[in-house]
């Protein structure tokens, strides 16, 4: 099974192929097609699980590609239980979220090319996955940037939806000119793309050498980490995820949500050893701290929106941070462990989002209420999702941010403080989420629960959401998870229980919180706004980050593209204008040389063969006499002249 | 005065270019076979001439001068002939007259 893994990125890349070819000629309008696909891949993939749980090694399929003068390039998959992992959350999510794409996307003019786009997303990310050297995870990577790109703006009549996509696009890319920089460097250094040549030059003591004091590894290092810091919406390029909620809620369950904005976290679990290799794991301190503040940061603006899916946006800033931080504080698998309960719980909230979305027409939470009642489905899903990412127990969120807890305690008290901090934060916004939404008076009109194409998946997803945790449960003889996906050489953090009370005491602590302001109002809204102040005004305004960026780069960009343009139209143009007047020009002067000098002589050649046609032809006269005459003048002139000489 | 070559090929010259001229001058059809006539003699007048002061011994002379006696006649002949014809279809024997076939 294993040595089939290369077939599961073709399959959607395949259904993307045949839904651009014949789109809606295609069953189901070419839906059926892209399910089917992620759904075989989510065979392979479990059978790949399978196999690996029952002990089967890791492999490594590589294939020449090319030779760069010594350097060769390969290609190739690699499938270890890192990637088994990813496999499965993107395979088994993604089906989930393509069948409910069915109900959502239905009616839409473009309903073809969005599962076009999206098979094409599951591909190229399935690709990333599977990967076994940087340049075609760099490939995969890109590729996701670009269905990114495309479904953010899927809506592109709407001006904000095509500025979005255009903000995603333009400012993960300045992460990942940072990540071509490191993946530069790391083959410079060592020659080579794959991992696992590059870890094993890398313990042998390559890229040991400093450049400007720092050591190489390190930079090599943090590098790649720009291009996760732009992919996963990390601090200071975070402002991109919130804007990119304009594509619709499938996209955001799926790519901003779920899977491609892991990919950043999946990239650092990836090159790890690179990261331990840094001295004094410089490296990963940086992870921990960008990752911190970012979860913090985004918490605190989650707070405050009043747009369901921006919520959830500040929501999965936040705990993409969160798993940077446990990954950064040295919990290898901490870290993958949040990533891969995350994409099932931030899957079910988006898409429960998105069910709200499609019932009520509106993203405005203070415009919902009491939805408990007539949307059951979506309400108990959402609760589920909504109690697995404030951490209750026994729900998947509980399990893995209480490991990232333990390994921040383990590393540093500041970081602690900044999890428990963002933990608090988060149980607070998404209760504050439920209670504007599903509970409170019922509002006007009586929405209706979404078709059962819509809620099954929430029902799957939920379940989902509410086990998955327990495979990190400490059993006796160690957590499952642990034992299927470490690394050598770090040694996770034990499980503490009285770290999981307080984890829980917080969690509980933030869903009173909200209940006591959002439900009881015990404490109005209005005066918490009002006492916090200016720290509120700061928040609203997302700590004028956007602002910031529109006055240090948008602006000056703008303005030097204005100029360039005042430019390229007085200058540029006028030069182009310049010579096509000189042609235009010379032309008319050769017009001139060929009417009157080519047309004169071939005419004057005309003319004289005419004129002696003229002459000569009084000579026919047709009169044998005069032709007899000129024959006897003739021999007389001959004659003469045989007489002269 | 003796006669000899050169008075015969003198006086077969000028019968020439009296033929010559009667046949480029002469408009009428029947003057114009005349002409033919004169040239073919003074030919003839020539070979004879020739055949007798220049090789006394050959015949040649004297047959070609029949050969080319038996065509003026039959050269006469034809000719008249088509003068008949011009003249019942045309009722002229003017050669510039004669141009039906001329463009």
């Amino acid at each position: 099974m294993r040595e089939l893994a290369w077939l599961i990125p073709l399959f959607p890349f395949a259904a993307f192929g045949l839904i651009v070819a014949f789109g809606r000629r295609l069953p189901g309008q070419g839906a059926y097609v892209a399910v089917g696909s992620l759904a075989i891949a989510a065979v392979l993939s479990l059978g790949i699980f399978a196999e690996m749980l029952t002990g089967a090694g890791p492999l490594d399929h590589n294939v020449r590609w090319m030779v760069l003068g010594s350097l060769p390039l390969d290609l190739g998959v690699q499938v270890d239980p890192l990637t088994t992992v990813m496999l499965l959350v993107v395979t088994v999510v993604g089906s989930m979220i393509f069948i409910y794409s069915i109900g959502y996307m239905h009616g839409d003019p473009r309903y073809p090319r969005f599962f076009a786009y999206l098979s094409l997303f599951a591909g190229s990310m399935l690709l990333l996955v599977l990967a076994n050297n940087l340049l075609f995870l760099y490939v995969g990577w890109e590729l996701v940037g670009l269905c990114s790109y495309l479904l953010i703006g899927f809506w592109f009549e709407r001006p904000a939806a095509a500025r979005a996509s255009m903000k995603a696009f333009v400012t993960t890319r300045v992460g990942d000119f940072f990540m071509f920089l490191g993946l530069l460097l790391v083959f410079f250094h060592l020659g080579t793309f794959r991992f696992e040549e590059i870890f094993t030059k890398v313990s042998g003591g390559a890229l040991s050498g400093t450049v400007g004091g720092l050591p190489l590894v390190s930079l090599a290092a943090v590098l790649l980490f720009g291009g996760a810091v732009g992919k996963s919406a990390q601090f200071p390029l975070h402002t991109w995820l919130p804007d990119a909620m304009e594509g619709p809620t499938p996209v955001s369950a799926l790519i901003h949500a779920a899977t491609m904005v892991a990919a950043g976290v999946y990239m650092v679990a990836r090159t790890y050893t690179l990261f331990l290799a840094s001295p004094g794991w410089a490296a990963l301190e940086v992870v921990a701290y960008i990752g911190g503040i970012t979860a913090l940061m985004a918490a605190t603006m989650g707070v405050v929106q009043d747009d369901i899916k921006r919520v959830l946006a500040y929501s999965t800033i936040s705990q993409l941070g969160l798993m940077m931080m446990g990954l950064g504080a040295g919990g290898y698998t901490a870290g993958m462990f949040h990533l891969m309960t995350h994409a099932f719980f931030k899957a079910l909230l988006f898409l429960g989002a998105g069910s709200v979305i499609h019932a009520m027409h509106t993203n405005d939470i203070k415009a919902m209420g009491g939805l408990a009642r007539s949307m059951p489905a979506t309400y108990w899903s959402f609760l589920v999702g909504a109690l697995a990412l404030s951490g209750v127990f026994p729900f998947a969120g509980f399990w893995s941010k209480d490991e990232i807890l333990a390994e921040a305690l383990h590393r540093s008290p500041v970081l602690f403080a900044l999890g428990a901090l963002t933990s608090f934060l988060t149980a607070f916004y998404m209760f504050r989420v439920v209670f504007y939404t599903f509970a409170g008076t019922p509002c006007g009109h009586h929405p209706h629960e979404s078709p059962p194409v819509m809620t099954r998946p929430l029902w799957v997803l939920a379940a989902f959401s509410a086990v998955v945790g327990l495979v990190g449960a400490p059993l006796p003889g160690g957590s499952p998870f642990h034992h299927f996906l470490h690394l050598e050489g770090v040694e996770a953090v034990p499980f503490d229980a009285g770290l999981a009370l307080i984890s829980l005491g917080i969690a509980g602590a933030g869903i009173l919180a909200a209940a006591a302001v959002y439900h009881w109002r015990v404490v109005p809204s209005q005066s918490l706004r009002r006492a916090a102040g200016p720290l509120y005004g700061l928040v609203v305004h997302k700590y004028y980050v956007d602002e910031l960026y529109a006055v240090l780069f948008v602006r000056p960009t703008v303005a030097a593209a204005r100029y360039l343009r005042t430019f390229d139209v007085y200058v540029v143009d006028m030069l182009v204008n310049l010579f096509g007047y000189l042609g235009v020009g010379l032309a008319r002067l050769y017009r001139v040389f060929d009417l009157y000098v080519v047309d004169g002589i071939v005419n004057l050649l005309g003319w004289v063969v005419k004129a002696m046609g003229s002459t000569f032809r009084y000579v026919q006269t047709g009169r044998a006499q005069n032709y007899l005459l000129a024959i006897a003048l003739g021999v007389i002139v001959l004659w003469v002249a045989g007489l002269v000489r | 005065m003796q006669v000899g070559l050169l008075h015969y090929l003198v006086v077969s010259a000028l019968l020439f270019c009296l033929g010559l001229y009667g046949v480029l001058t002469r408009r009428n059809t029947v003057a114009i076979l005349m002409g033919i006539e004169l040239m073919l003699n003074a030919a003839n007048i020539n070979l004879v001439a020739f055949n007798k002061y220049v090789a006394p011994g050959a015949l040649s002379g004297q047959i070609f001068a029949l050969v080319v006696i038996t065509l003026a006649a039959a050269e006469a002949g034809v000719g008249l002939a088509l003068v008949m014809a011009a003249y019942r279809n045309l009722e002229t024997v003017h050669v510039d007259e004669i141009n039906i076939m001329k463009w």
